[in-house]
């Protein structure tokens, strides 16, 4: 697993309740985010790091989103 | 009531937040370590794996490694452990505002008020531990007891990842054997002291008798007494509480020893222009001005002296500074370290009572140009302005110095 850095977009209200809609992928490909299952602070355990992880699924696939206060990033595994 | 004190420890903080950081380190010996071109380079601390190998706190480098050959040894990085720790201090935010840190990586929590919301003390203290590992993905051991001192005894009884409980039924038996030295204020001196006696252990210090050991140690073995016997009634307090300032200081291992009067000024005066900056943060002035001096046989002295005048001002602290090195150390070996230090402290507003032989009003010209450097400084950068004669490759290593937090003394 390595820790990759992605492009967010994001929703927020006017309740200041932040939303990712989409993530761009290092390889310029982006994929649309359908529903956020979950949202709490975590530690990203494989790749190091700590962050609000927002548990995502995207095209039928659960996966976690994290922000680690600066910037978004993704466990993904060596080859994708 | 019974009060119920949790005592919370980092386990191995610096290093397992460098491990949580960087999964590649983790299971393997590794050590967070000064930099050796600084002349830093000693261990700052080390993982539980470096720990089996015999690596130890404070030793140099080359040591570590002739113990443990795979050491892999890391620079720290200050903001992170910083970081980190308010992390786990607003995880114990959600149980109670009674929190007293003692350094970054522990802190006494009293739980007494939230028990009717989050359960008994062992409940809370399992709850942050989960916690800690879930969000932070480090581990704490926590002791839970009536008292601080017993608290801070059972969190070190099982590391790491752990809770224990000390109850007034059974600290007897868990912790009257262990070492007397184990038990917080008692130091090196004092546990030679005690050996000396014949005591050993905490429980051979609670069954002397109280006068005895006063007599012996003063109102400090009143208190040590008083902590073996569970009888330690101080208090955790709130959280954000600020210990008042006793002494604003400023210390450096120069890069290389110095070698003349000159070096040592240059030293000072960059010291003394930090400790200045942090006094008119804090809005006091020095009475007093204390210098260590740590010579390249790491022999180290101190001294100190009062100034006629209270003062914030750098020239007029590395002035006293020199003064106090010139009278006191004599020139057998280069100088390695020196420390400045502004003792004494007292409100900079507080009024000055004025004698017929201090130039007040040369006194008052320099705090107003050090103010003017001070302001310059902030708005333009540290480097907007300096002594001309620290333009030269003065001994100090270059990159900020952080401010660390140690332990204070326990809160009454």
């Amino acid at each position: 697993m390595r820790k990759v850095y992605v492009d967010v977009t994001l929703k927020q209200d006017k309740y200041g309740t932040i939303v990712p809609l989409t993530v761009t992928w290092e390889d310029g490909r982006k994929f649309e985010i359908d529903r956020v299952l979950d949202v709490r602070r975590a530690a990203a355990t494989k790749v190091g790091g700590t962050g609000v992880r927002f548990t995502v699924r995207i095209s039928g696939r659960e996966t976690y989103l994290f922000d680690d206060g600066e910037r978004w990033f993704v466990e993904a595994k060596d080859r994708f | 009531m019974e009060r119920v004190i949790l005592h919370s420890d980092l386990n191995a903080c610096y290093a397992s937040i460098e491990c949580m950081l960087n999964p590649e380190l983790r299971g393997k010996p590794v050590a967070v370590a000064g930099n050796i071109e600084d002349r830093h380079g000693i261990i700052l601390a080390k993982s539980q794996e470096a720990k089996v190998c015999g690596v130890k706190t404070g030793e140099a480098i080359w040591e570590a490694k002739l113990k443990c050959r795979d050491l892999i040894t890391v620079p720290p990085h200050y903001d992170e452990y910083i970081k980190y720790s308010s992390f786990v201090r607003d995880i114990y935010r959600r149980y109670t505002d009674l929190i007293e840190p003692y350094g970054l990586d522990e802190a006494w929590l009293d739980v007494t008020g939230s028990q009717r919301l989050f359960g008994t003390g062992k409940e809370i203290a399992e709850d942050i531990r989960k916690t800690v590992k879930f969000e932070l993905g480090l581990t704490v051991s926590i002791g839970v007891s009536f008292n601080k001192v017993f608290a801070k005894l059972g969190s070190d009884l099982k590391k790491p990842d752990a809770v224990t409980v000390i109850t007034r039924d059974d600290f007897k038996e868990k912790l009257w054997n262990l070492p007397a030295n184990e038990m917080i204020g008692i130091g090196r001196a004092t546990f030679k002291k005690l050996e000396s006696f014949g005591i050993h252990t905490i429980g051979e210090l609670a069954a002397c008798r109280k006068e005895w050991v006063t007599c012996q140690f003063g109102k400090c073995g009143t208190e040590l007494w008083l902590f073996a016997n569970g009888l330690d009634s101080s208090r955790v307090k709130p959280d954000g509480y600020r210990t008042p300032i006793k002494s604003v200081g400023h210390g450096i291992t120069c890069s290389a020893d110095l070698v003349d009067a000159t070096e040592v000024w240059r030293v000072f005066l960059a010291l003394s222009q930090d400790v200045n900056r942090r006094l008119n943060h804090y809005n006091l002035k020095a009475s007093g001005v204390q210098i260590t001096v740590k010579d390249c046989n790491l022999f180290c002295r101190q001294f100190q002296k009062k100034l006629p005048i209270a003062t914030q001002s750098a020239t007029e602290l590395a002035r006293a500074a020199i003064d106090l090195f010139s009278q006191n150390y004599r020139w057998n070996y280069d100088v390695r370290a020196v420390t400045v230090r502004a003792i004494d402290l007292i409100d900079a507003d507080t009024p000055a009572q004025l004698d017929f032989f201090s130039d007040m009003k040369k006194h008052e010209k320099m705090q107003k140009i050090d103010d003017t450097v001070l302001e310059l400084r902030r708005r333009f950068g540290k480097n907007a302005i300096f002594n001309a004669c620290l333009m030269q490759e003065e001994k100090m290593p270059h990159g900020n110095p952080e401010e660390s937090v140690m332990p204070m003394r326990m809160f009454r």
